[in-house]
């Protein structure tokens, strides 16, 4: 028999509906005072620096972080709530999102204290924005194979090479990412690269926005040129990156972002057939809501195990897998039934606006953050296959 | 899954492991396997574990029962222990002692209505009843004027039309003809045949995530036996993004069906958000058992489409189950209208309500 596969059937505890009624609130709010737009998808204009500020002053930016450091020492599910109702609203979290879920804990668990106590309180104010440098021209899920160099040089490292699909990296305060600072060895091809630190806004960097096909520049391509990082800037131990991205990876596969991407569509499906639908419009929309519920209740399910101190790795991949495909589908899913709505539907174009946008979207919904190739391969190594 | 929550769900395990072997049963033309495995599950109380002592049951927990599901699902079995414990569970709903011996439940499509007549006699029809043919006494919720009631009757009160499902296990139509009862009384206010079909769909969505569960493991063992263009077919990247999708669905159907016990396990009461858990189980699961059941075939290739190989025991029931207590297309159509109902605005906090 293979290794079991658990999702324990967790609940939300009490203080987290208490704190879904403030989130709800605060977006209310925010959708009043004209912030954004709960019926556009993200856009250029997601990148809201004042918006940020006010999620931090929320406390809700480091939930789960030490107080010594910004942080709020909250539970998993408190913060499970809060991505998942700023999702679900279609809120500008951009600037925030990749500090908050990923770059602030690599921090928090490697870098010195200094540099903790400096950016750490910066990010739960909401006041910078992350990227990841993990892509290069040459090495996209074939992450080992990097090449842009951090050579040493006195009291640092100098960089050189190039960074692509760096996504907000036209708008970050820092990076992190991996460089290589010696080669692979034959017995271990992924010796040899080492996790960085890097300040966006210092000399010897040039951020090439990427137009994509929804015509949004969410990408980038990233050039180094002799950038100097310094010695403190290193994350980790050297030449040992391979090491240290894994217990992390379960948080960022299994959120709510990996099935909710396209959520609005579904929404406007419902409001499109009205009270009444037929019965394929209700069998179409009984079995996509059936869907999310389960999506959601194994991400939910995850995010406990991981709060109780599990390390569910394979059931995160099995969740981002069948999450991010889900996503992808829904839009045509949706389209299908949308067919015959009436024209008169008050939404009608609003949901043709939607559905334009998040078909656009769906292709990359299976790429990024580790592409259903990649997930397969560990959820298949977790199997015991190899 | 060999790790069970508790001590009843262990017991059902043991028994299984002993008694109702898959290659062991496989293999028995007769079903001499089926009196000692029935005679273990009755002396360790299973068929009763959801009747509560004072109706003479064993008084075990809802969670508990339904981990006793879950290992039933896995050993892919062919009695009415399933069945038994759901008819057990419905007349206890009306405080009416369950007898000894093998029981079903009717209806059990959303189809049929039984109807309660004046006299207190019960006539109609219900297809697709799970192993009516084989069950000594039948749980059945019957309709009258503006009331509902949950009665007991003899199984040989009934005309009882022999059928098969697709895994071969008894799939019966029951004719009720003034049917007198052994034992009638009002349902509990709220319960109604959607309650019973809503339960039923829930048992099936343990035993669908049991199944599943038993294939991806037969799945893995076999792609690790199995050599082909001179390497273990596991080492094939084709198949084992196959055996990936399949833990995908095994998880999707584990973590709906588990999430669907615990929300009726606590004792909630009938609202959207318990109907939302009980029909996304079934549903999900259902589908599961679709893609699930196609890779765990794939995978064993030829071998696997005998009669000998024991995959079928749990493709063909888990495609089965798909079918009793409603499918996944009925509660979709019922989940979608109630979702359609609430309104665009009121999906998202529907989900997020737990």
């Amino acid at each position: 028999m293979t290794a079991a596969l658990r999702f324990d059937p967790i609940r939300l505890p009490p203080e987290c509906e208490q704190l879904r009624k403030e989130v709800r609130a605060f977006l209310a709010e925010e959708i009043a005072a004209g912030t954004f737009d709960p019926h556009k998808p993200q856009r250029e204009d997601s990148d809201n620096p004042a918006f940020s500020k006010r999620v931090g002053e929320r406390g809700w930016l480091g939930m789960t972080w030490p107080k010594k450091y910004g942080g709020h020492e909250r539970s998993f599910l408190e913060r499970y709530v809060v991505t998942e109702e700023m999702r679900v609203a279609n809120a500008p979290v951009r600037r925030f999102f990749v500090a908050d879920r990923q770059s602030g804990p690599v921090l928090l668990k490697y870098a010195p204290e200094h540099i903790k106590m400096d950016i750490l309180p910066r990010i739960c104010r909401g006041e910078v924005c992350f990227s990841i440098g993990m892509s290069e021209p040459n090495s996209g899920s074939d992450l080992f194979a990097a090449k842009t160099k951090a050579t040493k040089t006195d009291g640092g490292w100098l960089i050189n090479g190039s960074k692509i699909w760096t996504t907000s990296a036209h708008m970050a305060d820092y990076m992190i990412a991996i460089f290589r600072t010696s080669p692979s060895t034959k017995e271990n091809r992924r010796h040899g690269l080492t996790q960085f630190l890097v300040n966006m806004k210092k000399p010897g960097i040039t951020v090439n926005p990427i137009a994509q096909i929804t015509g949004q520049y969410e990408f980038n391509e990233v050039v180094f040129t002799d950038h100097f990082v310094p010695d403190d800037h290193m994350l980790g131990e050297i030449d040992s990156a391979w090491k240290q991205a894994t217990s992390e990876l379960a948080y960022e596969r299994s959120g709510p972002e990996r099935f909710l991407e396209t959520y609005y569509v579904l929404t406007e499906l419902v409001r499109a057939v009205g009270p009444k639908p037929d019965t394929r419009s209700a069998e179409g929309i009984g079995r996509l809501v059936a869907q999310l519920h389960t999506m959601r209740r194994m991400s939910v399910s995850v995010a406990g195990m991981l709060q109780a101190g599990k390390e569910p790795v394979v059931e995160a991949s099995i969740v981002k897998d069948i999450g991010t495909i889900w996503e992808q589908q829904l839009p045509h899913r949706v389209r299908e039934l949308a067919a015959f709505v009436d024209d008169s539907a008050s939404n009608h174009a609003t949901l043709d606006e939607m559905l334009g946008f998040a078909i656009k979207t769906a292709p990359k919904l299976t790429i990024q953050g580790g592409t259903t190739e990649v997930l397969r391969g560990i959820i298949a190594r977790g199997l015991g296959l190899r | 899954m060999t790790d069970t929550d508790n001590i009843v769900a262990e017991t059902a395990e043991r028994i299984f492991a002993d008694l109702a072997d898959a290659q062991t049963i496989n293999h028995d033309k007769n079903g001499n396997w089926k009196a000692p495995l029935w005679q273990a599950l009755t002396d360790a109380g299973l068929p009763l574990s959801w009747v509560p002592e004072e109706c003479d049951g064993s008084g075990t927990s809802m969670a508990e029962g339904f981990s006793v599901l879950s290992a039933a699902g896995r050993a892919g079995v062919a009695v009415p222990l399933a069945e038994t414990m759901l008819a057990g569970w419905l007349l206890a709903q009306a405080h009416i002692k369950s007898p000894e011996g093998r029981m079903t439940v009717a209806p059990a499509s959303p189809r049929d209505r039984l109807k309660l007549n004046a006299n207190g006699t019960i006539t109609g029809r219900a297809r697709g009843v799970p192993f009516a043919k084989d069950a000594e006494y039948i749980a059945v919720v019957a309709s009258g004027i503006g009331s509902t009631s949950i009665a007991l009757v003899e199984a040989s009160a009934c005309r009882i039309e022999a059928g098969l499902g697709l895994a071969g296990d008894p799939s019966d139509t029951v004719h009720l003809d003034s049917v007198k009862p052994v034992a009638i009384q009002s349902a509990p206010s709220g319960f109604d045949q959607n309650t019973l079909l809503l339960m039923g769909a829930l048992v099936r969505s343990q035993q669908i995530a049991g199944a599943l569960e038993t294939m991806l493991g037969i799945g893995v063992n076999y792609s690790g036996e199995r050599v082909a263009f001179e390497k273990k077919i596991s080492k094939f990247q084709a198949v084992q993004h196959n055996l990936a999708k399949l833990a995908g669905e095994t998880s999707a159907a584990l973590a709906a069906a588990s999430s669907a016990a615990d929300a009726f396990s606590s004792g909630a009461p009938l609202d959207d958000a318990l109907f939302l858990e009980a029909a996304a189980a079934k549903i999900r699961c259902s589908e599961a058992a679709e893609k699930g059941a196609a890779i765990a075939h794939q995978v064993l290739g030829a071998i696997g489409f005998t009669q000998e190989h024991i995959l079928h025991r749990y493709t063909l029931r888990a495609l089965a189950w798909r079918d009793d207590f409603g499918s996944e297309s009925y509660w979709a159509v019922e989940l979608g209208k109630l979702v359609a109902a609430r309104g665009a605005d009121e999906l998202w906090p529907l989900v997020a309500s737990r």
